[in-house]
């Protein structure tokens, strides 16, 4: 008996060191990952990375920064961020509060979403890419909006959903006994969602600004600024992954460099959706 | 005035719901056209020889997608291999061990994890990962290696469905009743034999939607495993081998191929290959999750 009950001691302790060593590891890989991008991009890390354009081209001019990567990837962002609170804020407006509880519908919707999250990005570029052929769009800051969309909506319209079916019925049903139409009732929703929908909106931008494959047919490559939506324009990740095929160390320098901002945005942007989600949570009792 | 706030509320009615059926059908519309897209390969080939050839000469008009096929399965599944067992033990951790103050550290490892863009965990793999096997894990077994191998890719996809892993593991364990763990521990259970004989084995359909959902996100990665995988159209024979997963075959050649209808044909069907399995794949296992969360939160 006494044995037994040893061995059973010696099995859970065993275990348990198992479970610290793994989650341990967990944690080291990260640090591991973000201390290897910080020591390999930090020598080359200067003001000119973030404010230059590249001089003699990306690909084998040795001056300049990133800046055309910079600005592109915030213009395909704002603007896919644009078109997906557009198409997505309605969407879940309509399955939480125009629709009774449980509804077949709303649930194929967030059903085809929670699909729709899983579909890899090279799908969703290969599929922009053919629509963009289809309607005569050349490779450029159109087309990697509309397909950047097509990505983050689905992230969009999941964590809005989930924020909207934790707020309490009795705001809803109230504002419908005093009177209003579920469209006004809808406004003032939107606005007690505010912090939610700032933790979604903070969470597709993080998903849509470091994806590569979405962006590698449709947006182009380009050492300028755009100024047009039909011009082609470059972006962060892309800027990673092609100046580290260069055979130049300096524009490889550049690469790790971008990967160091990339990082960067990426952590500001997780650590805010995670304040604001925490305020929210602390608003919801 | 009452009519126009009707109008309104009638207009923004049919608005909604017309932008949520397109958003419904925007799945069928992608399946749909990559389908057509990937027609004229298959009306030109037989399926059955496209898949299980190992050909790949695009420019004699041969398209075998067999060692695109096989490294995109191995890579997954060595990356499963991997992460299952450390993000079992962790969560396993996380859900019985650890004290909230514990579980608060680790949430943002996991949440700064699964934000990391896939093209940065693809750098720190080259950096580190693939030197790593070509000068110190490869030579113990085999003559020479780049490093650029399944190997490389398994490890780099596996820290990179970590996240996933976890977060559904957690929530998986956290539907199992509270009584049924209270009562095994009652009747003098250990913890760990609690987790072992009533927790594991409770969430194991849960358990098995978390592998199936990793894993289809696993077949969809690009970039990253495009960086360490080594690219090379052929079937691998070992873990220090290169290999050339679909997507990576895809994001190398789609868009400069317009000029070959054949092969831009042969890619889109790589697209619809990719896109229907992991539409499969999400289903069956979102359907389950969703079944485990009916049972257990009625």
């Amino acid at each position: 008996m006494d044995r037994n009950m040893t061995l059973k001691k010696l099995e859970e302790g065993l275990f348990k060191i198992l479970m610290v060593v793994s989650a341990l590891i967990i944690m080291g890989v990260l640090i591991y990952i973000v201390g290897t991008i910080i020591y390999k991009g930090l020598p080359s890390l200067n003001w000119d990375m973030l404010s230059k354009l590249p001089g003699g081209g990306f690909y084998l001019g040795k001056e300049g920064g990133v800046a055309n990567a910079i600005v592109g990837s915030l213009y395909i962002v704002a603007g896919s961020l644009l078109i997906s609170i557009l198409l997505s804020l309605p969407v879940v407006m309509y399955i939480n509060f125009y629709l009774r509880k449980n509804s077949l519908f709303a649930n194929i919707t967030r059903f085809s979403f929670d699909i729709l999250f899983g579909v890899p990005s090279i799908v969703y570029g290969a599929f922009g890419f053919a629509l963009m052929v289809y309607l005569g769009i050349r490779a450029s800051l159109l087309g990697g909006i509309i397909t950047v969309a097509m990505l983050i909506m689905p992230i969009m319209m999941r964590s809005l959903d989930e924020v909207t079916r934790l707020l309490s019925r009795d705001l809803p049903d109230a504002l419908l006994s005093l009177g209003a139409t579920r469209y006004e009732m809808t406004r003032v929703i939107i606005r007690q969602l505010m912090p939610g929908i700032v933790t979604s909106v903070l969470l597709a931008i993080g998903r849509g600004i470091g994806d590569a494959a979405t962006v590698l047919f449709t947006a182009g490559y380009t050492d300028n600024i755009p100024h047009a939506l039909n011009q082609p324009v470059a972006t962060l990740p892309l800027a990673i992954f092609f100046q580290l095929g260069s055979p130049v160390e300096e524009v490889q320098n550049r690469a790790y460099a971008s990967a160091i901002i990339l990082t960067v945005i990426i952590l500001i942007l997780s650590f805010s959706a995670r304040y604001f989600s925490s305020r929210y949570s602390k608003h919801k009792i | 005035m009452r009519r126009i706030r009707a109008i309104k509320d009638k207009t923004a009615r049919h608005i909604m719901l017309g932008i949520a059926v397109f958003a419904m059908l925007f799945l069928v519309v992608i399946g749909i056209s990559l389908f057509f897209k990937a027609l004229p390969i298959m009306q030109d080939k037989n399926l059955w020889t496209l898949l299980s050839s190992g050909e790949w000469k695009p420019f004699k008009g041969e398209f075998g997608f067999l060692p695109y096929i096989l490294s995109t399965i191995y890579v997954s599944l060595l990356a499963i291999v991997i992460a299952l067992p450390l993000s079992l033990l962790t969560s396993i951790y996380l859900n019985t061990y650890a004290s909230r103050h514990l579980r608060r550290i680790f949430q943002p490892f996991v949440d700064v994890l699964s934000g990391i863009p896939s093209v940065i965990y693809g750098v720190w793999g080259t950096l580190t990962i693939v030197p790593l096997i070509a000068g110190t894990i490869a030579p113990h077994f085999v003559e020479f290696s780049s490093g650029y191998s399944v190997l490389a890719g398994g490890i780099v996809l596996a820290v990179m469905i970590l996240p996933l892993l976890i977060s559904i593991l957690v929530e998986v364990f956290n539907s199992i009743p509270k009584e049924m763990v209270d009562a095994s521990l009652q009747l003098g259970a250990t913890k760990w034999q609690t987790v072992k004989k009533v927790v594991l084995r409770k969430s194991f359909p849960g358990i098995i939607a978390a592998v199936v959902l990793s894993v289809s996100r696993a077949f969809g990665e690009t970039i990253a495993v495009l960086m360490v995988c080594g690219n090379i159209p052929l079937i691998p024979h070992s873990l220090f081998d290169a290999c050339y997963p679909l997507p990576a075959l895809i994001a190398n050649n789609y868009g400069e191929m317009l000029s070959m209808p054949s092969y831009e044909s042969a890619l889109m069907l790589a697209a619809f290959l990719l896109f229907i399995i992991v539409v499969l794949f999400n289903a069956i296992s979102r359907l389950t999750l969703v079944q485990i969360e009916k049972r257990y939160h009625l």
